[in-house]
C-alpha cells in the first residue's frame, strides 16, 4: 500500500458517505460531479467531499483504488458503489437511498 | 484529445463481441459520448463490474482522452 492508497482508505472507511470529486459540494468543476452532488443533496444525506484536483496524486490515486478510471466516484461505509451514471440509475429506481437504509445511514428526506 | 465515435463502437465492439452498441455525441464536440451497451457478457455482473468491463475495453482511453462517456449497460431481454 502507498501512502496515498492508505490515506484513501482511511477517509473511505471512517465517513459513511464519501465523494470522491472534481471541485468541492458549493462548486463543483465538472458537470458529472455536480450531478452526484444533486443527487446526494437531494437525498438530503450528509457526505464528505474529497476535491481531487487538489493533488494529482490523489487523482490518480482514487483511480488506482478501485480500478475504476473516472471521478465522481461514490462510496458507502467503505464500499464502492460507482460514477455518477451508476449513481443516477439508481437513484432513480430508489436503489440508493435503500441502500442507505440498509446500510444504516440516516438520510433527512 | 478526442476520440469518434466509430473507434468507440469498434473498441466496445472487440472487447464485448455480439455487444449491442448506441453511441451518441451529446455535445457535438467530439468529447462527450452517451452508450449504451447491451450485451450477454454482462449476466450475472453488478453493474460496476458491468461499467468496468467497458472500461476496460477502451484500454485507458477512459479519463484520459476520452474525457466523458456517460455509460448505461444491461443484459439482452430474453
Amino acid at each position: 500500500m502507498t501512502d496515498i492508497n492508505t490515506w484513501i482508505d482511511d477517509v473511505v472507511k471512517s465517513n459513511d458517505v464519501v465523494l470522491f470529486m472534481k471541485g468541492n459540494a458549493q462548486m463543483p468543476m465538472c458537470g458529472f460531479s455536480g450531478r452526484a452532488i444533486q443527487i446526494l443533496s437531494h437525498l438530503g444525506v450528509p457526505f464528505k467531499d474529497v476535491n481531487v484536483l487538489e493533488s494529482e496524486e490523489l487523482r490518480q490515486g482514487v483511480k488506482a483504488y478501485t480500478n475504476w478510471p473516472t471521478i465522481p466516484q461514490l462510496y458507502i461505509k467503505g464500499e464502492f458503489v460507482g460514477g455518477s451514471d451508476i449513481m443516477m440509475e439508481m437513484f432513480q429506481s430508489g436503489e440508493l437511498k435503500a441502500m442507505l437504509d440498509e446500510k444504516g445511514v440516516p438520510v433527512q428526506a | 484529445m478526442a476520440m469518434n465515435a466509430v473507434d468507440i463502437e469498434r473498441m466496445i465492439k472487440e472487447s464485448l463481441p455480439g455487444a449491442k452498441v448506441e453511441i451518441r455525441d451529446l455535445a457535438g464536440d467530439g468529447n462527450h459520448y452517451a452508450a449504451n451497451v447491451v450485451s450477454a457478457a454482462f449476466k450475472g455482473k453488478s453493474r460496476i463490474q458491468q461499467h468496468q468491463m467497458v472500461y476496460a475495453a477502451l484500454k485507458g482511453r477512459m479519463g484520459g482522452e476520452l474525457h466523458a462517456l456517460a455509460l448505461q449497460t444491461g443484459v439482452p431481454e430474453e
